[in-house]
């Protein structure tokens, strides 16, 4: 196995290992969906008009809990050493510590997304878009939180400043998703939202490594 | 392969502090440099500095004209103070990655193991090894992917007397083929190695 093979596998293993973090930020994600009822008021057609727009904010929240370990442990333990001191540029490495995270909890983020719109009563039609968006917010808030991420390592309560750091980087995906899919639940076009998000989350791989990179090299000196 | 460090005229601070300045070193093929120092001295920085992972005020380290970040990425371990092992994974996954990340195989990781008397401690999670085995799953790296320059930091600190000589018996094949060490130590190397005592 290559290299970068190797890490993506041990990233994935380590989330889904002792403490099995995915499905903590699924059950955040659940308890968050689950909230909303109470704070609104059960009425069936006021929970559907925003039942999609909170599934997309409850991701981005759900994601943030996973973040603020995904530099840190390896700060910690000196992995980030050993990680940086290779043949694998750290930004190719820090994408793959991205790309890892986004499997290992975006995705079983974005199949939850539809079922909790669907249980707060959104249309079953929009499932597939809401999952789409999910995949696609879920890959941007990754990059854009590892960013954040690497920004916060070392500090004391990382974890809250990595979240101050990026949720209003989360805004664009937020409001791109959301668009996206209130437009197509009103029959409006739709395509210029969800383009606009899978940029977004384009770019955020081509320049959030970068960024993680430069981060981890001023942790680490 | 790199065949010599050279460290010139480097000065090194911490927190606003100079730890210290022209410093000038050369470590040759076969060769171990003990280095020694009151705690706080900078030995630690300056396996860092040599590393590429921290940047001096000035001077520079160079490996005998190859480019420098290419020497680092391919001819470099370090052992620091911290293992970078995961409590969570078995020993053996820890080493097979950490092998084939240094671009080794699995062959070759096992070798690592057996060499370190590993082997029947590689189902174990690292959570449940001692922090003499821990040490010794972390030297296992030095054996699975050989490269030329070791930068130890206190690498005998954990381990009992038998074992400080047998790592003392695997720097010295290390040498023998043409290795180099560099170790930040406060007790001695179980090997013939150059002192130089960094100024407090």
């Amino acid at each position: 196995m290559s290299r970068l093979g190797a890490l993506l596998a041990r990233e994935i293993a380590l989330a889904w290992g002792r403490g099995g973090g995915p499905l903590v930020s699924v059950g955040f994600y659940a308890g968050v969906a689950t909230l909303l009822p109470l704070a609104v008021g059960p009425e069936p057609a006021r929970l559907a008009a925003v039942a999609a727009g909170v599934a997309w904010v409850a991701l981005a929240l759900s994601t943030l809990l996973s973040l603020d370990r995904l530099f840190e442990r390896d700060y910690e333990d000196g992995a980030l050493d050993l990680l940086a001191l290779s043949q694998a540029p750290l930004e190719l490495t820090c994408a793959v510590k991205c790309l890892g995270q986004w499997i290992a909890t975006g995705a079983p983020l974005a199949l939850a997304a539809p079922l909790a719109a669907i249980g707060l009563g959104a249309d079953p039609r929009l499932a597939p878009m809401i999952f789409a968006c999910a995949l696609a917010g879920g890959l941007a808030f990754s990059f854009v939180g590892g960013v954040g991420a690497a920004l916060s390592l070392g500090a004391r309560r990382g974890g809250l400043l990595t979240a101050v750091i990026v949720l209003p980087l989360f805004v664009p995906p937020v409001i791109f998703g959301g668009g996206t899919l209130d437009a197509l639940a009103a029959g409006l076009p739709w395509r210029s939202g969800l383009s606009l998000l899978c940029a977004y989350a384009t770019t955020t791989v081509a320049l959030g490594p970068l960024a993680m990179a430069a981060a981890c090299r001023n942790a680490l000196s | 392969m790199i065949d010599v460090l050279t460290i010139k005229e480097l000065a090194v601070q911490r927190g606003g502090r100079s730890l210290f300045a022209g410093l000038n070193l050369k470590v040759r093929a076969g060769e171990a440099v003990a280095l020694t120092g009151r705690n706080g001295s900078g030995k630690t920085s300056l396996l860092r500095v040599v590393a590429g992972l921290l940047k001096p005020e000035s001077g520079e380290v160079s490996f005998g004209g190859i480019d420098v970040a290419e020497a680092r990425a391919g001819g470099v371990h370090l052992i620091g103070h911290q293992d970078g092992l995961k409590p969570a994974r078995t020993a053996g996954e820890e080493l097979r990655f950490w092998s084939a990340w240094n671009g080794a195989d699995a062959g070759a990781a096992q070798a690592g193991a057996e060499q370190l008397h590993l082997l029947p401690l590689m189902d174990l999670e690292v959570r449940r090894l001692s922090a003499g085995q821990r040490r010794r799953l972390a030297l296992a790296r030095l054996v699975a992917a050989p490269r030329p320059l070791w930068l130890l930091d206190e690498p005998l600190s954990p381990l009992d007397a038998g074992w400080r000589i047998r790592f003392g018996e695997i720097m010295s094949r290390h040498l023998d083929g043409g290795g180099m060490v560099l170790a930040a130590v406060h007790d001695p190397l179980p090997i013939p190695a150059r002192t130089v005592e960094l100024p407090s």
